[in-house]
């Protein structure tokens, strides 16, 4: 727990170092929309920890002979020096480099601890600080131009070649990331070599040991400054230092990746020493200014018009006012830990300069785990996983592919909807049309019956007085006349023309009515139909006895003998059954 | 993760628009000529195929926007891509719009202005036909698009003087004509002139997108 607490600074020097330096490898594809941030964080925090945990070991080595910090409380404070300068200088906008702040810091513990510095080591260090960033420079001019000359020979389509550099900004954005891995895991966890647990983890496939586990716990932190902080970065440094086209950030990244993986692979410099050739010393090297070397590589083969002088001073001044500032903080702080609360910041067993490879050796009490099953299991769980999420992802596009063909459903019933609403509220108003003009009709008809009653009492009342007046004349002449005249009056007192349209026209009206009478009852004699028709039509007694030439007292008579036909009791009202008929 | 399907349905539907832009330009000619010479049913045969490819070059145009902005295609270029296809397509659009005033209005044409309109008709669709090779290069060849483009500025030149040459004849030589049928013959004359006008600015916007894509 107490290394935990010890080892924190570094652990904060690794998540300052994540959320900055990540956005050199992939800002300027998350930047510009071709890669997603999620697609980049994970790439970058996979490789990032792999490049720390293989091949971590050569920066680290050089980091341990410039000063080997061999107390916990000593790299503690050194690191954590190291993290407040980059923070401090980061927060102001001056630039700044995670390798230059923890050799200040270094050499601040060297001068304070009283310990000889390696001055030899100093110089191999502080002159990759150029060597660095120019060999970014001489690597994205000559890539550069090897991608220039091949697109133009190639003449891809435009939107093809945007594929190929989509694939492109992974591939390089991956190399970039554990060559960041690899070479800047030293700046975070170096310091912290001596106090290395003394373990050693079998995987099966490879074994960690110490220093690699206290690498992994590094990466880890680096990979958090990833997830957490360097979104915001990103897209900074996309659309403003980096807003290269999509072909020149390749190139860079590349030329960034190789650097770094030529200062930080043991293997490579076993080779090029094989063969005789000077091989690359392995020191942590600013990703940062390696970036801006290579940028500035484009600009010399663009014409120049990227190199920016004052960038270039402020990379200069940087090389001189991080590593002084975080010497002389160091230097002041380790007093204070020292001084205040009483911690050991130096060791006076390993005042030899040691190699982490011997430290780890050095150890008697080494233990061993055997992680193979724990491993496969691990990796079983991760495939699970990954198989899990595959199919909830098919089943989230299927079921948003659902959805949307559900809203379009919905919309096309609610379009249907709506039309039929139409359609009905059409019908409906042509209904209340027909009903009106139905209703007109049957006031015309009980009119037209109200009439023919009218007309057949004043001729019923004139033949009455006809009748007395023959009575009373003697003339037969005269007689003769006025029988004559009775006998016209009687003629239009049936009214069977009037009566013959009355009837027409009524049985055109209620025709449908007519048939359901009929079937429902056929033994109904013609009389009876139409006086159901004419009670339907909710004509008064005396109106109905003029349309049937009889009395209103017969009327009354038919209407009870109808009643009983219809088979209806004495409390049923033969009105209500027709209607409802 | 990559998008290799959309990126070939993409090209292909490119493809496809430009073809469309291309037929659209040749069929204007044919129209404007079968008019002149009064071939009705030809003009009208004209006039049907120009309004369907315009349709196909719409939907076409939409489905490209869509996928280059649903699939995240080119996020640097799309959105000039798509400003050239609008601007592409604002000529067959126009073609289109033309043939039917010609259709609507029946512009009375003397008959010694046959030539001249029709030689008018050619030089803008020659400014037409010269960007498309411009506009295919773009996608493939940006550097070559330079040397294609100043064929469109000539022609269009060269329609605009004809253009004025037209319009002075038709108000100073042509005593005869009502004024009503001289603003009705310089309308005309304006209308086949704007397709020049439209090859112009997409050769505009091709000559700045090609710096950019060099750059």
């Amino acid at each position: 727990m107490l290394f935990l607490v010890f080892i924190s600074s570094g652990l904060f020097l690794g998540w300052s170092l994540g959320s900055n330096d990540a956005a050199n490898i992939f800002g300027t594809a998350v930047g510009s929309k071709m890669i997603r941030f999620k697609q980049a964080a994970l790439i970058a925090s996979i490789f990032v920890i792999l490049g720390a945990v293989f091949q971590g070991k050569g920066g680290a080595e050089t980091l341990n002979s410039l000063g080997a910090v061999d107390a916990l409380a000593g790299g503690f404070t050194v690191s954590l020096c190291a993290a407040i300068t980059v923070l401090f200088m980061t927060k102001r906008g001056l630039p700044v480099s995670t390798s230059q702040a923890i050799v200040g810091a270094i050499m601040g513990w060297t001068y304070f601890t009283g310990n000889e510095a390696d001055y030899k080591v100093l110089t191999k260090i502080v002159s990759t600080w150029i060597s660095g960033p120019l060999l970014g420079m001489i690597f994205s001019a000559g890539l550069y131009l090897l991608v220039r000359m091949f697109l133009a020979k190639a003449k891809f389509h435009v939107i093809k070649l945007d594929t190929y550099i989509r694939i492109s900004l992974i591939i390089a954005g991956a190399f970039g990331a554990y060559s960041l891995g690899a070479n800047n895991i030293a700046n975070v966890m170096g310091v912290f070599i001596s106090a290395a647990p003394n373990i050693e983890l079998n995987f099966g496939l490879f074994v960690l040991d110490g220093v690699q586990v206290l690498f992994l716990i590094g990466g880890l932190a680096i990979a958090l400054g990833i997830y957490t902080y360097s979104e915001k970065v990103m897209k900074t440094v996309g659309n403003g230092i980096l807003s290269l086209s999509p072909e020149a950030a390749i190139v860079v990244v590349f030329s960034q990746a190789i650097v770094l993986f030529l200062f930080s692979s043991v293997k490579l410099a076993d080779l090029m020493n094989n063969i005789g050739l000077p091989s690359f010393p392995m020191v942590p090297v600013s990703s940062t200014q390696v970036v801006v070397g290579s940028v500035l590589g484009i600009g010399l083969i663009k014409g120049s018009r990227e190199i920016k002088i004052k960038t270039m001073l402020g990379i200069a001044a940087g090389w001189i006012t991080t590593p002084i500032a975080a010497g002389l903080l160091s230097f002041f702080l380790l007093f204070f830990i020292q001084n205040v609360f009483d911690l050991q910041i130096t060791s006076t067993l390993h005042k030899a300069v040691a190699a982490p490879s011997e430290i780890i050796e050095s150890g008697n009490n080494l233990m061993q785990f055997d992680l193979i099953l724990p491993g496969i299991l691990m990796v079983t769980a991760a495939i699970i996983v990954l198989l899990i999420f595959i199919v909830l992802r098919q089943q989230k596009l299927r079921l948003k592919t659902e959805n949307e063909l559900l809203i379009h459903q919905n919309q096309l019933f609610q379009a249907q909807r709506t039309l039929t609403t139409l359609e009905m509220n059409t019908v409906q108003s042509a209904n209340e049309a027909l009903h009106s003009k139905l209703e007109a009709r049957r006031k015309e008809f009980i009119d037209m019956a109200f009439n023919l009653t009218e007309q057949r009492l004043f001729l019923e009342e004139l033949s009455t007085r006809l009748d007395e007046s023959i009575e009373a004349e003697s003339n037969p002449e005269i007689r003769s006349k006025l029988y004559g005249i009775q006998s016209l009056i009687q003629q239009k007192l049936t009214f069977s023309r009037e009566k013959e349209t009355f009837y027409g026209e009524v049985e055109l009206i209620h025709k449908e009515f007519k048939m359901k009478l009929e079937n429902a009852f056929p033994d109904l004699s013609d009389q009876e139909k139409k006086l159901a028709t004419l009670i339907r039509m909710n004509l008064s007694n005396k109106e109905i006895a003029t349309l049937l030439s009889i009395s209103p007292k017969s009327v009354e008579v038919a209407r009870y003998r109808l009643k009983k036909k219809l088979g209806l009791e004495k409390d049923n009202s033969l009105m209500q059954f027709i209607i409802n008929l | 993760m990559f998008t290799f399907r959309h990126a070939q349905k993409s090209i292909q539907l490119i493809d496809s628009f430009l073809d469309k832009i291309d037929q659209g330009i040749i069929i204007f000619k044919e129209g404007v000529n079968n008019y002149l010479s009064g071939n009705n049913e030809s003009f009208l045969n004209n006039l049907r195929t120009l309004s369907t490819l315009e349709t196909e070059a719409d939907i076409i145009r939409r489905k490209v926007e869509n996928i280059l902005y649903t699939q995240s295609l080119m996020p640097q270029l799309r959105g000039d891509i798509i400003r050239l296809m609008e601007e592409l397509d604002n000529i067959i659009d126009l073609a289109k719009k033309n043939l039917y005033q010609f259709d609507v209005e029946v512009p009375f044409i003397p008959a010694e202005l046959n030539q001249d309109l029709s030689k008018l008709t050619e030089l803008t669709v020659a400014a037409c036909e010269s960007v498309m090779p411009a506009a295919r290069a773009y996608f493939r060849d940006p550097v070559s698009i330079k040397e294609k483009i100043h064929r469109v500025y000539l022609y269009e030149k060269e329609a605009d003087k004809l253009a004025d040459a037209i319009k002075r004849k038709v108000f100073h030589d042509m005593p005869n004509l009502k004024l009503s049928e001289k603003f009705h013959l310089r309308y005309f004359t304006l209308h086949i002139e704007t397709l020049s006008d439209a090859a112009e600015k997409a050769a505009d916007l091709l000559s700045i997108m090609a710096i950019k894509r060099t750059l």
